[in-house]
């Protein structure tokens, strides 16, 4: 396709038509709302569903829902997760919790927030929040251990309770008459 | 006053030169840094953004943040550098941009009316002026040789082949106000100028002024007709291999030279340190109306300082070709017929 040019007018070849309408848009939006998103002071507001930094929770009763299964370590692309699980020890404190992590570290310069360790977490123990600007003075800053993670997580709403219902099943179980041979 | 009197006349005046450098130097930097701070705003608010605004009040210290870093930052000369020019390079264009405004009348007298606010009354100040702005290109094509690399050196050929076809027609479209005037001298032209708004050459010679206008542009190196730079296509032309305060030079070169563009284009086209309003227009008489008096210069340049920004964003850039021939086969016969008819209309009379 051969597209035409069109032969300016004298007018139009002075320049000025052009150099009035330069000055037209410039001058509009050099009065107009600027769009600039003043950082510290305002903040965006994260909507729904957006995938933030992973953080750990606590069930109603403030037990750690993590299981130690390390299906997230598993899982995770980068390998920014590290889970050493409890071994054998028992830990009296946390009442009838069969494993929980001695410590689970999430790297956060390693996390690329994709959300799968949410995915794949059988016990609903990780969650990508809505924290965006995680800063730190050093690398080893930026390695998130389980009381930070924690403590960021914060309390979720289990609609499960696994280790409340296990607890009561137990109770009930014992109730049970047991039938004499 | 008194101690003063000690001094032999010879004396006075170089210590009033001296300060008078000085004064005028401080000024002028302290233009440029804020030519950049407007440059910035102003540039944000078209661009519908803030623009700097976090340090100080309104960003007003963000100059001083950006000098800190130019002189915190590693000063490196790559490797493959032709290393005495890359370094002289910055110096050749900071230096006549300063020169210029020794000859500039930026007010009428200060005190008594022997202290003549010019630093240096020169009889030839325009030839001068000219003379010492084109100097300015042989940093840019210096800077574009030494970088031995071929955006710079596609920069500096651009930026001479640009100054030499413009810098003619700068020197052809002032003729006229000199045939008016009878005299180089700028003060003398600031002298002419004096007789009410209709007196300014922009009124008796605007096709003369238009001319200067464009051509100062170019001069300058600002949009649009910012070839020897263009961001776009040559990645910051002969700036691409400088860095830190050598960079912050030609940065600080460009600045001066609007605003020696900006001071020239008072003092021959909008009647200098006049204002014929409560007769500004004379020599000032007292303290109080000289100092005025360069407020008005200031107010003036800084006027069109902001209007040759503020062009940068209403105006695209010129494709090589359409600059050159504007200067030469535009420009230049306008000039030369504008001559002819000044020239002429003097005749008549």
């Amino acid at each position: 396709m051969i597209v035409k040019r069109a032969k300016l007018s004298f007018w139009e070849r002075l320049y000025l038509p052009a150099l009035w309408g330069g000055f037209k848009v410039t001058l509009r939006h050099f009065f107009r709302k600027k769009v600039t998103m003043q950082y510290p002071e305002e903040r965006w507001v994260v909507p729904d569903g957006y995938r933030g930094a992973p953080y750990l929770v606590r069930d109603q009763e403030g037990r750690t829902k993590c299981v130690s299964c390390q299906l997230c370590e598993f899982v995770c692309p980068p390998k920014a997760i590290r889970i050493v699980p409890p071994g054998p020890e028992i830990d009296p404190s946390t009442g009838n919790v069969e494993k929980r992590p001695k410590e689970f570290e999430i790297n956060m310069l390693r996390c690329i927030f994709c959300g799968y360790c949410q995915e794949v977490c059988p016990e609903e123990a990780i969650f990508l929040m809505k924290d965006y600007s995680l800063v730190g003075a050093s690398r080893q800053e930026m390695i998130y251990n389980q009381q930070k993670l924690l403590a960021l997580g914060g309390v979720h709403d289990d609609k499960i309770r696994k280790w409340k219902r296990k607890a009561d099943e137990a109770a009930r179980q014992q109730m049970l008459p047991v039938k004499p041979i | 006053m008194n101690w003063l009197d000690h001094f032999s006349p010879t004396q006075q005046f170089l210590l009033f030169s001296v300060l008078k450098i000085v004064v005028v130097f401080a000024v002028l930097m302290l233009t440029v840094a804020y030519a950049v701070w407007i440059e910035r705003r102003v540039a944000a608010a078209i661009q519908d953004r803030v623009g700097p605004n976090r340090v100080g009040p309104f960003g007003l210290l963000q100059p001083v943040a950006d000098g800190v870093k130019s002189f915190l930052k590693e000063d490196f000369t790559p490797a493959h550098v032709r290393k005495a020019y890359y370094w002289l390079a910055p110096a050749i264009v900071m230096i006549p941009s300063l020169l210029t405004v020794a000859v500039i009348p930026f007010g009428s007298t200060l005190g008594n009316p022997d202290n003549r606010m010019v630093i240096a009354d020169l009889n030839v100040g325009v030839l001068y002026t000219f003379g010492i702005m084109s100097l300015g290109v042989y940093g840019i094509v210096l800077a574009g040789y030494a970088a031995r690399s071929k955006y710079p050196f596609l920069g500096g050929i651009r930026s001479s082949a640009q100054m030499i076809s413009y810098e003619i027609a700068m020197g052809m479209s002032v003729i006229p106000l000199f045939m008016l005037v009878g005299s180089l001298n700028l003060s003398g032209v600031i002298g002419y100028q004096r007789g009410g708004w209709t007196s300014w050459f922009v009124c008796k010679q605007p096709l003369a002024f238009i001319i200067f206008l464009v051509a100062a542009f170019a001069e300058t190196n600002r949009l649009p007709f910012d070839l020897p730079e263009s961001e776009q296509e040559l990645v910051g032309g002969y700036n691409t291999e400088y860095s830190s305060m050598k960079f912050a030079l030609f940065f600080m070169g460009e600045y001066a030279n609007m605003t020696a563009s900006a001071a020239m284009m008072v003092t021959l086209f909008f009647g200098g340190w006049t204002l014929p309003l409560f007769g500004l227009d004379q020599p000032a008489t007292t303290f109080l109306v000289g100092a005025a008096q360069i407020g008005i210069f200031l107010a003036k340049m800084l006027a069109i300082m902001v209007g040759i920004i503020w062009t940068r964003w209403m105006l695209p850039r010129f494709r090589y070709d359409q600059l050159m021939d504007l200067g030469w086969r535009r420009f230049i016969p306008l000039a030369l017929a504008n001559i002819l008819v000044t020239a002429l209309w003097l005749w008549m009379q």
